[in-house]
Formats: C-alpha cells, sequence, structure tokens
C-alpha cells in the first residue's frame, strides 16, 4: 500500500486514489490523419517498464485531482510527482 | 508416585489460578499462564495429533509460532478454529481442544495404516500414483481430501466480532526480546512516537525462556523492569499478542491484535483488530528459530527442540522429560542440559555432532558429571508413540556415514538442535534480499528498500550481548533517522558473555541404511516432507528451490516451514552439488503466520458490508410491497406484487397499466451531472457521437459516449437548460465512472475548456409519468407549464412548478409512451409521489419498477448498456449508424473505422420471435443457425434481453448476432439442455414502430 503525496492533499493512502497508466500519452489532434497502425499505437500500446515509469494517478476519492507520478515499478518507490500537464522533472528523464 | 511433573517454583504460571480445560474429551488442569501445550505437558500428554500424510502420531517439537506438530481442532460450534498450535493457545477456563488429523483417538488411529503404504505416497505422488486409470481420478480426490487436511471449518457465522484500526508513528520495534526491548529503551528518550509490539501477552522474548542475567537481574525481572518503563511513557504504544504478519509498500505493517480468545485467552467482546500501522522507520527484532536436525524417525513424540525445553521448564515450570538426551551441534544447546540438570532432571547423555566439543558450556555440562558423546549421532528413535530408547553411532570421517559399536541410551526426552535460523520473513517480505553466511549456514538479512534495521537474532547475532547491544545501537540510530534527538543514552547493559564454539552442520544424519529406507527423515513435519523426497525431487530433475518446493510441498503448510525451509533447501544444495545461496531460497510472502477472515473482514460484514443508497422515495417503495432490485449500491423497486401475485401477473399487470393508462416509476438513481461553463457544448461535442452544437435551450438529446476504442460506454439524454448550463443523464450503474471520465478528459487532455461538472444525483427526486394519461394527471398539478403536445413536444424540457414544488420536467420516454419525468428537491419527492398516486386513483395509476421498465423499453428495441453491450459493441452493431456525426471528430471515432470494428460480420443488435409464443429464451443463450447431430455447433451469437411481452401476447428478446442486420427473416436455434428453441431473426423494434404513441 503505498503513500501517494497528493500536490493538492499531501501525502495519503493509495486506497484514495485511482491508477490511470501510462502519462504523456497525447491524444492526436487529428486523429483521421492517422494510418490504423498509429491510431492502433496510441489505443492500446502501454508501455511495461521496469524501473521508473511515467505514470497518472487521480485522487479519486479526495479532491479528484488528476497528477503524473514517476514511479519504480521494482521497488514502489515514488521518485517525483508533479502536475498533469508538466513535463517531468529532469532528474527523472 | 513419581515427582510431579510442574516445579514447585518459578515461571510466569499463576499456581493460585488453577484453569480446568478439556483435551479430547479428557477433563485437565493447567494453570493461568500456561499454554495449551504446557498444560498438556504437565499433564504428562505428549502424544497430540497424526500427520497429514502418513497419520504419524506426532507430538509437541516446539514451544511457539514454529511448531510444526501440535495442531488441534479449537472449541466447538461457530467458534470452532482449525489447525490451531498448541504452543500458541493461552489456556482459558473451559477450554475444549481435539487432536486434529485423527480417528477415533491420536493413540489409536485408523489410517494410521497409511505409513505403510508409503511406497505410493512418494513425492508428487498425486501426479504419479493416482493417475491410472484415467476417470479414476475423481475418485481418489474424493478420498484424498476426506483423508488429507488438517481440521474442519465452522458451519455458522461467525459471532464474534472484529475491529479495524490505523496508526502512524515514527518508530516500530518489532519484537520485544533483548533487542527490541533496548532499542525501544533507548529510542524512548526522545520525543518520538513508538510502538513497540510482540506476539506473546508478556515482553521479554527469549529472556522469558532462558537463564540468563542482565546487570545482576535474571532476564524476566529485567525485562519487567523494562516493560514498565516503557509503560509509563506517553509517547510509547505497547501492542500485546500481537503479531506482525505483513510487511508491505512504504512501511506499511500490517498486525493482528488479539483481544479475546484462544491467543489471550480472554472470553467475551472483540476478537481481533486489524492494526495497519504505517511507520518512519521500523526495527526488526523477531528473534530466531530453532533448527531440527534431520535424522532417523525425527518425528517421535518426545522429540523436541532443546530451546523449547528450556521454555517449557524456565517459562512454564514445566518438566517435558524425566530422562532427557540431548542431540546438538552447537554450545547454545548446553544450557538446556545445564538448566535439566539445576532442576535435578536427569540428562542421560549429550550427543554432539561436532568432532570435538570444548567450548565453555560444554566443560560445564561435563563437569557437571553429564556424558558427553563427541563426533557421534542418533541413527535410531525406538517408540513409535513416545521416545523409548535412542541408538547412538560414531559418525565416519566426513561425517556422512556411521560406524562402529551400536550404543543405546534409555530416555523420554530427545531435545535437539542444529542451531538457529534468523526469522527474515517480515525482512523478506520487503523484497528484501537475504544473504547466506557460510559460516554458520544461515540466511541473514540483506539489502531492502524500506526503511528497515534488523537486529539481535534475526540479524544473526544470536548472543544475548550482542542483542542487547545491537538494541541500543539501533535505538539510537532510528531516533537520528526519524529527525528526533536523544535527551541521554545509555552505554549496553553488563551480562555474562560467554563465547562459543563454531556449529557443524550436517544436513542429513547419516544412518545404517539410506535415508527412507527403513525409518523416515523427516524434515517438513507438518507436510510430512522427507529427506528421501527432496533426493527423489533432485533425481527426478528438479534444480530449482521454487520448484522442489512446489513438487514435494516442502514449507508449503501452515507454518511456512520455519523450522523445515532451511535444512530442505540445504539438502537439495548437496544432492546438486552446489552452495545453498546458489539455489537460492524460496521468498517469504504474507501472512507470517495465518490471519483469520474474520479480522480482513473486520466490522464490514452484514448491513456495514456495503453502502446502501436509498431514493427519496424508498419508504413508500417499501411499504407497498416492492421487491428489490440491486442496481450499483441503490436499491430499485423490481415489482410490485399484489397479494399472492406472481413476478410474471405483476409485470404483466404494469406493463399494460403503463401502456393503456398512466404508470409512474421512481427514476432518482439515474445518475445526474451538472454542467457548466462556456466550453460545455464543445466538450459535450468531443464527448458524444452525435453533434451539440446547434441544441437550443430548453431542448434534450438522446447521446452515447465511446471509448477510445469504438465500443459503448454509456448513453442517456442530455438537456441544454441554459446558455452555458447542460444536465446530463447516466445509467444507474455508471454514475461514478461517467464523471470521472469526463473529469479526466477535461484536466488531462483539455485543460484549456471551460467546463464544470458537478454530481448531483442525489440532490433530486426524479419521478416519471408515463402512459396516455400522464398528460391529464400532470395538468391537474402545474398552472405554469403548458403541456399540450404542441407547446410541449417529446424532448424537451420546462421549468415550473408542480404540486407546489419548484421542477425541472422534461418529455422524455424510456417506454415508447408520452412520458414526463419530473425532478424536484430530493426532500419534495415522497411528497410529490404520494400526491400522483392519490390524484391517479382514478386512471388507475401503477407503480412499475425495473422489470417492467425493461420490458417496456425491449418492446421499443432501446438498449441498455451493460445488457444489450458488453464493451465489444459498437454504435453501429447496435444499428445506431444516425447517431454518429459525419463531420466533427469525438472520442472513439477514429476506431469505428478499423478494420476489424468495420467489419460487416460482426455481432449485431436484432431482434428475435420464438415460434413458441410461450417460450420464454434464457438471457445470454447461445444461438445457432442449424442444428447438426455433431459437436461443437459453431455459434453465431448470444440473447441479451427476453421477455414476455403484455402487449403483443407473446414472448420476444433481443440478441447480438454475427451479420444479424443481414439475417432478417432466417430462423435460428438456442439450443438447451433439454430441448431447443426455435425463432426467426426480426427487426428489434417490436411495438409502435412509428412512434406516434411516444410523440403524441
Amino acid at each position: 500500500m503505498l503513500v501517494i503525496e497528493c500536490p493538492w492533499c499531501g501525502p495519503r493512502s493509495e486506497e484514495e486514489f485511482t491508477n490511470g497508466g501510462e502519462a504523456h500519452i497525447k491524444r492526436p489532434s487529428k486523429p483521421s490523419a492517422l494510418s490504423d497502425e498509429e491510431w492502433a499505437d496510441y489505443v492500446f500500446m502501454r508501455k511495461n517498464t521496469k524501473g521508473i515509469f511515467l505514470e497518472r494517478w487521480s485522487h479519486s476519492s479526495g479532491c479528484r485531482r488528476w497528477f503524473n507520478a514517476a514511479r519504480n515499478t521494482i521497488t514502489n518507490e515514488i521518485a517525483a510527482i508533479y502536475h498533469i500537464n508538466e513535463k517531468p522533472p529532469k532528474e527523472i528523464s | 508416585m513419581s515427582r510431579p511433573l510442574r516445579l514447585s517454583l518459578g515461571g510466569a504460571i499463576d499456581r493460585k489460578k488453577p484453569v480446568n480445560f478439556q483435551f479430547n474429551g479428557r477433563q485437565l488442569c493447567g494453570y493461568k499462564g500456561d499454554t495449551l501445550a504446557s498444560a498438556l505437558l504437565a499433564n504428562g500428554i505428549h502424544l497430540v495429533s497424526r500427520s497429514f500424510k502418513y497419520h504419524r502420531p506426532r507430538g509437541i517439537f516446539a514451544s511457539g509460532t514454529e511448531e510444526p506438530n501440535a495442531l488441534v481442532q479449537l472449541e466447538v460450534g461457530p467458534r470452532t478454529l482449525a489447525s490451531h498450535q498448541a504452543t500458541k493457545i493461552k489456556l482459558y477456563e473451559g477450554l475444549k481442544a481435539f487432536s486434529a488429523n485423527c480417528w477415533p483417538s491420536p493413540a489409536f488411529d485408523l489410517l494410521g495404516i497409511l505409513g505403510f503404504f508409503h511406497r505410493i505416497l512418494p513425492a508428487g505422488f498425486y501426479y504419479k500414483t493416482f493417475m491410472w486409470p484415467r476417470w479414476g481420478w475423481k475418485i481418489y480426490e474424493y478420498l484424498i481430501r476426506h483423508i488429507a487436511g488438517l481440521g474442519y471449518c465452522p458451519r455458522q457465522p461467525d459471532p464474534d466480532r472484529y475491529d479495524h484500526m490505523n496508526a502512524h508513528t515514527d518508530i516500530l520495534i518489532i519484537g520485544s526480546g533483548p533487542s527490541g526491548l533496548a532499542a525501544a529503551i533507548e529510542a524512548s528518550h526522545s520525543s518520538a512516537r513508538i510502538i513497540i509490539v510482540d506476539e506473546n501477552s508478556k515482553f521479554g522474548g527469549r529472556l522469558l525462556s532462558d537463564n540468563s542475567k542482565i546487570n545482576n537481574k535474571s532476564g524476566p525481572d529485567w525485562a519487567a523492569q523494562q516493560e514498565s518503563i516503557l509503560a509509563s511513557n506517553p509517547n510509547v504504544k505497547m501492542l500485546r499478542n500481537t503479531t506482525a504478519f505483513g510487511y508491505y509498500d512504504h512501511n506499511l505493517i500490517g498486525m493482528i491484535e488479539n483481544l479475546t480468545g484462544p491467543i489471550t485467552g480472554v472470553k467475551d467482546k472483540k476478537r481481533q483488530r486489524l492494526w495497519k500501522i504505517r511507520a518512519k522507520q521500523v526495527v526488526l527484532a523477531q528473534g530466531a528459530f530453532e533448527r531440527p536436525l534431520v535424522f532417523s524417525d525425527n518425528d517421535r513424540p518426545g522429540v523436541m527442540l532443546a530451546g523449547a525445553i528450556r521454555t517449557f521448564l524456565n517459562k512454564y515450570a514445566v518438566i517435558p522429560g524425566r530422562r532427557v538426551a540431548l542431540f546438538v551441534n552447537n554450545d547454545d544447546a548446553y544450557r538446556t542440559a545445564l538448566d535439566l540438570n539445576a532442576h535435578g532432571v536427569e540428562v542421560v547423555v549429550v550427543i554432539d555432532l561436532r568432532k570435538e566439543a570444548t567450548g565453555v558450556l560444554p566443560n560445564r555440562t561435563i563437569s557437571e558429571g553429564i556424558e558427553v558423546v563427541e563426533d557421534a549421532a542418533i541413527t535410531g528413535v525406538i517408540g513409535k508413540s513416545h521416545v523409548k530408547k535412542i541408538e547412538v553411532m560414531m559418525l565416519s570421517e566426513d561425517g556422512k556415514s556411521v560406524q562402529g559399536e551400536k550404543r543405546f541410551f534409555d530416555c523420554d526426552l530427545i531435545g535437539i538442535s542444529g542451531g538457529w535460523n534468523p526469522a527474515v520473513h517480515l525482512h523478506s517480505h520487503t523484497n528484501g534480499k537475504t544473504v547466506w553466511r557460510k559460516d554458520d549456514g544461515v540466511f541473514i538479512p540483506g539489502k531492502t528498500l524500506q526503511n528497515i534495521i534488523s537486529i539481535g537474532a534475526c540479524s544473526g547475532n544470536f548472543s544475548l550481548q550482542s542483542c542487547l547491544k545491537d538494541g541500543w545501537t539501533a535505538g539510537k540510530k532510528v531516533v537520528k533517522l526519524t529527525g528526533f534527538s536523544s535527551k541521554k543514552t545509555n552505554s549496553p547493559k553488563d551480562t555474562e558473555n560467554i563465547p562459543e564454539q563454531p556449529w557443524r552442520n550436517i544436513w542429513i544424519i547419516p544412518s545404517n541404511a539410506p535415508a527412507g529406507q527403513n525409518d523416515k527423515h523427516f524434515v517438513d513435519q507438518q507436510h510430512d516432507v522427507t529427506a528421501a523426497d527432496i533426493q527423489l525431487a533432485a533425481r527426478e530433475g528438479y534444480q530449482s528451490v521454487e520448484h522442489t518446493k512446489r513438487y514435494t510441498t516442502l514449507g508449503m503448510a501452515t507454518d511456512q516451514g520455519k523450522t523445515s525451509n532451511i535444512p530442505g533447501h540445504a539438502i537439495l544444495a548437496e544432492i546438486l552439488g552446489k552452495e545453498v545461496s546458489a539455489i537460492g531460497t524460496t521468498t517469504f510472502r504474507p501472512p507470517y503466520t495465518p490471519v483469520t477472515i474474520g479480522a480482513l473482514a473486520g466490522p464490514y460484514t452484514g448491513l456495514l458490508f456495503a453502502p446502501i443508497r436509498r431514493s427519496p422515495m424508498h419508504y413508500w417503495h417499501e411499504s407497498n410491497g416492492a421487491i428489490w432490485e440491486d442496481v450499483g449500491e441503490w436499491k430499485r423497486p423490481w415489482y410490485y406484487p399484489k397479494r399472492n401475485e406472481s413476478m410474471r401477473d405483476a409485470v404483466a399487470r404494469e406493463c399494460l397499466a403503463t401502456r393503456n393508462s398512466v404508470g409512474i416509476l421512481d427514476a432518482s438513481t439515474l445518475g445526474k451531472i451538472d454542467i457548466q461553463g462556456p466550453d460545455s457544448a464543445e466538450f459535450l461535442n468531443r464527448i458524444y457521437t452525435n453533434n451539440w452544437e446547434n441544441l437550443e435551450i430548453g431542448c434534450c438529446r438522446y447521446g452515447i459516449m465511446l471509448r477510445e476504442d469504438g465500443m459503448v460506454m454509456d448513453d442517456g439524454v442530455t438537456s441544454r437548460l441554459g446558455k452555458n448550463h447542460y444536465l446530463m443523464t447516466t445509467t444507474t450503474g455508471n454514475a461514478a465512472s461517467v464523471l470521472a471520465w469526463l473529469e479526466e478528459w477535461s484536466q488531462t487532455e483539455w485543460p484549456t475548456l471551460k467546463v464544470y461538472f458537478t454530481s448531483v444525483t442525489e440532490q433530486y427526486a426524479t419521478i416519471t409519468l408515463s402512459g396516455p394519461n400522464a398528460r391529464l394527471l400532470l395538468e391537474e398539478f402545474t398552472n405554469d407549464i403548458d403541456l399540450g403536445g404542441g407547446a410541449f413536444p417529446a424532448m424537451q424540457y420546462r421549468e415550473g412548478t408542480v404540486g407546489g414544488f419548484r421542477a425541472r420536467v422534461f418529455r422524455i420516454s424510456f417506454t415508447g409512451e408520452c412520458a414526463f419525468e419530473i425532478n424536484v428537491q430530493a426532500s419534495g419527492g415522497a411528497n410529490l409521489w404520494a400526491n400522483f398516486v392519490n390524484a391517479g386513483e382514478k386512471y388507475g395509476i401503477t407503480p412499475y419498477g425495473t422489470e417492467t421498465m425493461h420490458v417496456l423499453r425491449a418492446e421499443k428495441g432501446y438498449i441498455i448498456v451493460g445488457q444489450e453491450t458488453d464493451g465489444t459493441v459498437t454504435p453501429y452493431d447496435l444499428g445506431m449508424n444516425w447517431i454518429i456525426s459525419k463531420n466533427k471528430d469525438f472520442i472513439g471515432r477514429r476506431s469505428l473505422n478499423r478494420p476489424d470494428t468495420a467489419r460487416d460480420d460482426r455481432k449485431q443488435l436484432v431482434g428475435l420471435l420464438p415460434n413458441d409464443k410461450t417460450e420464454i429464451l434464457p438471457e445470454g443463450g447461445q444461438i445457432v443457425s442449424q442444428l447438426q447431430a455433431t459437436y461443437p455447433i459453431p455459434m453465431i451469437g448470444h440473447v441479451t434481453s427476453s421477455y414476455h411481452s403484455p402487449i403483443l401476447g407473446r414472448s420476444f428478446a433481443l440478441a447480438l448476432i454475427k451479420g444479424g442486420k443481414k439475417r432478417l427473416g432466417q430462423t435460428v436455434h438456442v439450443p438447451l439442455v433439454e430441448r431447443t428453441i426455435t425463432c426467426q431473426v426480426t427487426s428489434h423494434l417490436f411495438y409502435d414502430k412509428e412512434g406516434h404513441r411516444l410523440n403524441g
């Protein structure tokens, strides 16, 4: 059970959050211009990273805000938390 | 009369308080402070149970959590507990325990005959012996399941209550032995919050079992002193009878505190409390488990760990045997000889595996006149249901065989010690590595990423002095690490430091014949795994510990191999000619000891299991005989049977009343999301498949939302209340997930759109009047809304006063009739509902439930998300091409052009009419196009909704069928177990196809 530091509410238990999968997947601005493969890549394909993984979380039982986290999938350490529309901190990427 | 088995002085028992209990129906007596095991031993009872596989007689082997053998069924009735360790059960008045796994008694067990068939029960016998004939497995399995198993579950609901508690602490110390106590005392000189836990009711750990001295105080006295110092400190919380069973991410530790029941011996009140403790720093001071020796017939009752003998003697003042032989590989076990001798118990001999025993403790033992035989081994145990005699031979030079003359010693107790294994369980739960310390052959804690300091015996520092030193050091360190400072510090306490000689590890003690030929060398006593089983597995090619464990079931019993894992792994390594570190150790996983389901469930049972949501009109429904349907957390009326009316009759009555006059439905549970902001229309355009830019104020529109993969996610009607103000309705079950969906897109993808969402589901009561007389009835309740068909057409919305309440009225129909959805403040719902029902009496107004709603909507071919759709259905599959906008993008649009989504042989929504009008197809029934004699028949689809239609006077159904649109008019079949139903494929619109009724 992780402790996740919500950027708005501070450290709270994982029970209050919902995981939203891989972060920084931008919805294509012109989906109709994409090939089937390119579209399928956006819709279905996700990384399965061993190590630092950039992912989205929502404080669904709290402030209901989305944010990004950099979590080590081996150790579950959370290296950074940053706003949903921010780039990951330099030391992470 | 021989001397009593209870010492007249000493121990942590209260001789003034006798406790009566029953074992296998026999009335016995012990003292307050006893465990069931110590009380049984004091009554001369060693034989407690029969073993799992061979039904061999088994006795008390250990004194605590590591006990593999002495398992009992505790109590009868709803509180009965299976496989409870006699060594963990605190004696209480009236306790009733029964031997596990034997019939009729542990002394005479009919299934003991299984021992003679050990040749057909080797490792992996499930996969070998019982494989022929093929059909036989069903019979074998039945028999095996009845023979095996170590107890039974209660048949009645649990009458006890359980509790959950969360806590945060700066420092958590697990274990209150010398190292844990020292760490707590040292850390308590700061202002850090400390929790210290121990699975026993008294603090002190091994100090209570051993005859040791700290600062000239006895171990128990010193422990009691520290305990009272800690108790007087308000920063320190002490949890007794509490077992840390799991170590989870980010330093969350799960614990079970036993409040009443067998572990504490207290009755009434709450049974257990589940603690979830989040700590900044954790000190693991769990101690160590003594390691057994794997020798011939080492499972006989009367074979006991040497340290356990000291526990029974010093802590419980029980003499577990009168003539004791010890079989050891280390100096520490000589303490047992010295303690027994001090209490006048005869120590017949100490057999030492080492070539010479020259340490301080062996020398003391010899000087007290006790015979020590070096470089020798026990090669046989005589006495089936209790030890009578041992056979001893000298070891060969390499220790792999025995030689010379046999010697025999009479004895009734064998104390064994193969050294100690650090209890690395919790450390291991954190994915922490363990390191093999070659010198003495133990796994010690290695690297972990959690904030753990392992100290004392569980870190491999076994001596009392090093335990105390570890404790002081760790205490200082955790204070610093948690950002506090110590007011003062104490130096390590003064204790006797006796140097000890190294152990000699011989993993399989040789006997006259190869292991397993005439006798058994048990490794895992609870699962009856022998050295020969491991040898066999290795011969059959098993190389990895993880595989061997599963094949032989080594360490997989309820004790999780606390005494058996290391010897088992070492034996495998030796056979494979590898280092133990090279074949690895298995990963310990939570729970450390079994956890009751009751504790995990806590108070959340019965009514508290899940919240119940009730509509504002709930109590009207209840008092008018509604039968409930659970929809998500909501209770919705399913149907309202009149006296003695069947469900089918009730639903038919409700359907016809609605079609012919007026029905009233509680629709308050539908999800309602208030959407505001200047970009609301643009947002809806991106979420829904159809166009929202042109929706006028006061109008409503049906919408379907897709996931990005093009599949239908939810549907509902959204109304425009104002320039930048919309009200979205969702299905009852999806209200929360749709709100989350909207929020997710707005926050993560389109943060620049100004649009805001508020759930208003519970703020409004929604009453639906439906049917040809709905308008007439509603007219009696409002003066300020013109309800005429011209002024207020279908799919529009008006605000006004209804029955004295401010109301939003929508002409939205899910029945195909002229219908009004009236929304008033939730508190007015019950009142308005009752007034409608009273006023509607002249029209025969009929309340209807979800079942009638489903029938009526299916007659009109309206889908229900989750019934006609299952996450693999596109709007095209549903024949809803009209709702897909061609001139804008929306979520899921691009996916509708993916080759797989655009296939024309996808399952498509159609209607089915059974040839026999009385046959109602089962929902979920599989559809085939042709019947044939050979199976399997290709399945082309399934029934999604199926009812009897009172207005059509026949049965009908909706179905998803491959290429269904092209099959209209065809005949298909639904084969069932006893019969086959033949149907015609039709359009999915069954009633009022032109929509005259709805628009009227």
